[in-house]
C-alpha cells in the first residue's frame, strides 16, 4: 500500500486527513479572531480619535494573544445559584457551532471541507443553533441581568433570521442551487456579475440582519452594558466568557464569509483580467471578509444602539415585508426576463 | 408627499450613509491623544501634585513648625511634633502627610508662611502598598530635594499673583 492509497482508502488515513484540514481552517479562523479583536479596537480608536492598543508589541500586534492569556490564566466563576453543567456548557455550544459552520464554506474552487448540495441550509441551520448557547447561558446564571439578555437574544434572532432565510431564498433563486460553490460560480466574471448589484436591497437587508445575528451595534441590546451590565455573559468570567467572546468574533467572520459566498462572488477576482486573476481565490475570498469585517467595526463606532420596539419593527413591519416583496419581484424578473 | 419624501429617505439611508462618511472622515484625522508614558502633556506652575518639604540654599530645612498647615488641613492628613533644636531654633521632629487622606486641595502649602511644604509638579508616585503611602518627615525632605528645581521655578512663575 503506497502513502497515497493509505490517505485515500484506509480509515485511519481519511481521519487524519480529515482532522488535518479541520485545522487548517481552525488555526487560522482563530488567529483572525485574535486580530479581528484588534482590528476593532483600532477602528474605533481611529473613529475616536485614539490610537488603540499600541504598546504590547510593534503597533499592539501582540495585545490579543496577551489579553487571550490573560483571560487563560484567571479564574472560572461559577456562581454558587447556577446550574453547573448547563453553565459550563452555554460557552462550549456557542464556540462549536461558531466553528462547525466553516465546514461547508468554499474557500476557493474545489476547497471546501463539505461539499454538501445543501450548504446554504446547513448554514443557516447552525447560526440559528448558536442562539441556544445563549439562552442557556442566560437561563443558567440565575441572573436577571444575563436572564433578560439572553430574552432579548433570543427574540432578536429569530426575528432576523426570517429575513436572513427570505435574503437567502432570493439568492439561490438567482443560483438556481443551495451549494455554495455551485452559488459562487453563478456569480463568475467581474464584480459586476456578482449578486450584490442585482440584488443590492437584498444585500443591505442581510448586512444589517447579519449585525442583529452577531448582537452587534447598533442591535447590541443583548449585551447592552447601560442597562444589563453585561448581558447574557454577565456572569461568565476567564476562558467561558473568552469562549463566548471568540464565539462572537467566529460569528462575525462566518457571517462575512456568507456574504462574501453570497453576494461578492466568493473567490473570483474583482475584475477578471491578467494582473488579478494571478492572485490565488483564496486571497481574494479573505479580502472580501475583511472588507466586510472592517464595516462590522466601522458600524460599530458610527451608529447607537436601537430601542428594544425599534428593533422589533424594524425587523418585523420593514424587513420582512420588504424581503418578501424583492423575493417575489426577484422570482417574476427570473420567470419573465430570465 | 411628506410621507413619500421620508420613507424615501428612510429606504435609501441617506442619514445613515452621511453618518458613515462622517466617521470615515474622521478615521483620517490625527489623533488627539498623548501618547502617555512616553509623552506627557503639559502642567500649570499652579499644578498640585506630590508633596515636597523644601530646604534653603545652604542646606537648613525651611519648615519652623509652626503648625498652620496641620491646624487648616481640611483632611486632617498631615501630623506635626515639634521640640526646640539644640541650637535654640524650633523645628519639627516628626511631619507626616498621609497621602491616602490628602485631597490635595492646596491649603497646606497656601497657609505656609516660609514655603516649607508645598505641591510639586510630579504626579507619577503611585505605590504597590498602601503604607508606602504614609510619608513622613525624610520622605518629604527627599521629594523636596528631588524637585527642588522645578518647585523653585514654578514658584517664581507664581509669585506676581500671590
Amino acid at each position: 500500500m503506497t502513502l497515497m492509497e493509505f490517505f485515500t482508502t484506509h480509515w485511519l488515513g481519511q481521519l487524519i486527513v480529515i482532522v488535518a484540514q479541520c485545522l487548517a481552517i481552525t488555526v487560522p479562523l482563530l488567529v483572525a479572531v485574535a486580530y479581528m479583536t484588534y482590528v476593532d479596537r483600532k477602528v474605533w480608536a481611529a473613529i475616536q480619535l485614539r490610537r488603540g492598543p499600541n504598546v504590547v508589541g510593534p503597533f499592539g500586534l501582540l495585545q490579543p494573544f496577551a489579553d487571550g492569556l490573560k483571560l487563560v490564566l484567571k479564574e472560572t466563576i461559577v456562581p454558587s445559584g447556577a446550574n453547573k453543567v448547563l453553565f459550563v456548557l452555554a460557552p462550549m455550544i456557542t464556540f462549536a457551532t461558531a466553528l462547525i459552520a466553516w465546514a461547508v464554506v468554499p474557500f476557493d474552487d474545489g476547497w471546501v471541507l463539505a461539499d454538501v448540495n445543501v450548504g446554504i441550509l446547513y448554514l443557516f441551520a447552525i447560526s440559528s443553533l448558536g442562539v441556544y448557547g445563549i439562552i442557556i447561558a442566560g437561563w443558567a446564571s440565575n441572573s436577571k441581568y444575563a436572564f433578560l439578555g439572553a430574552l432579548r437574544s433570543a427574540a432578536q434572532m429569530v426575528s432576523y433570521e426570517v429575513s436572513i432565510g427570505f435574503v437567502l431564498v432570493t439568492v439561490l433563486l438567482c443560483a438556481g442551487s443551495l451549494n455554495l460553490s455551485d452559488i459562487v460560480k453563478a456569480q463568475a466574471g467581474g464584480f459586476w456579475n456578482w449578486y450584490w448589484l442585482p440584488l443590492l436591497p437584498m444585500f443591505v437587508v442581510f448586512f444589517i440582519s447579519a449585525l442583529a445575528e452577531t448582537n452587534r451595534t447598533p442591535f447590541d441590546l443583548p449585551m447592552s452594558e447601560a442597562e444589563l451590565v453585561a448581558g447574557f455573559h454577565t456572569e461568565y468570567s476567564a476562558m467561558a466568557f473568552g469562549l463566548f467572546f471568540l464565539g462572537e468574533y467566529a460569528n462575525m467572520i462566518l457571517l462575512s464569509g456568507m456574504g462574501a459566498v453570497l453576494f461578492l462572488g466568493g473567490w473570483y477576482s474583482p475584475l477578471p483580467f491578467a494582473p488579478f486573476t494571478w492572485v490565488p481565490g483564496l486571497v481574494w475570498f479573505a479580502l472580501k471578509i475583511a472588507v466586510l469585517l472592517f464595516v462590522f467595526s466601522w458600524t460599530k463606532g458610527t451608529v447607537p444602539r436601537y430601542r428594544y420596539d425599534q428593533l422589533m419593527r424594524l425587523g418585523w413591519k420593514i424587513f420582512l415585508p420588504f424581503s418578501l416583496l424583492w423575493l417575489v419581484l426577484t422570482a417574476a424578473a427570473i420567470q419573465f426576463l430570465g | 408627499m411628506a410621507f413619500l419624501d421620508r420613507t424615501a429617505r428612510a429606504f435609501l439611508l441617506t442619514e445613515v450613509i452621511s453618518g458613515f462618511v462622517l466617521t470615515l472622515k474622521y478615521m483620517f484625522k490625527p489623533k488627539v491623544t498623548v501618547n502617555y508614558p512616553f509623552e506627557k502633556g503639559p502642567l500649570s506652575p499652579r499644578f498640585r501634585g506630590e508633596h515636597a518639604l523644601r530646604r534653603y540654599p545652604n542646606g537648613e530645612e525651611r519648615c519652623i513648625a509652626c503648625k498652620l498647615c496641620e491646624a487648616i488641613c481640611p483632611a486632617l492628613a498631615i501630623t506635626i511634633e515639634a521640640e526646640p533644636r539644640a541650637d535654640g531654633s524650633r523645628r519639627t521632629t516628626r511631619y507626616d502627610i498621609d497621602m491616602t487622606k490628602c485631597i490635595y486641595c492646596g491649603y497646606c502649602q497656601e497657609s505656609c508662611p516660609v514655603d516649607a511644604i508645598v505641591e510639586g509638579p510630579n504626579f507619577e508616585f503611585s505605590t504597590e502598598t498602601r503604607e508606602e503611602l504614609m510619608y513622613d518627615k525624610q520622605k518629604l525632605l527627599a521629594n523636596g530635594d528631588r524637585w527642588e528645581a522645578e518647585i523653585a521655578a514654578n514658584l517664581a512663575a507664581e509669585a506676581p499673583y500671590r
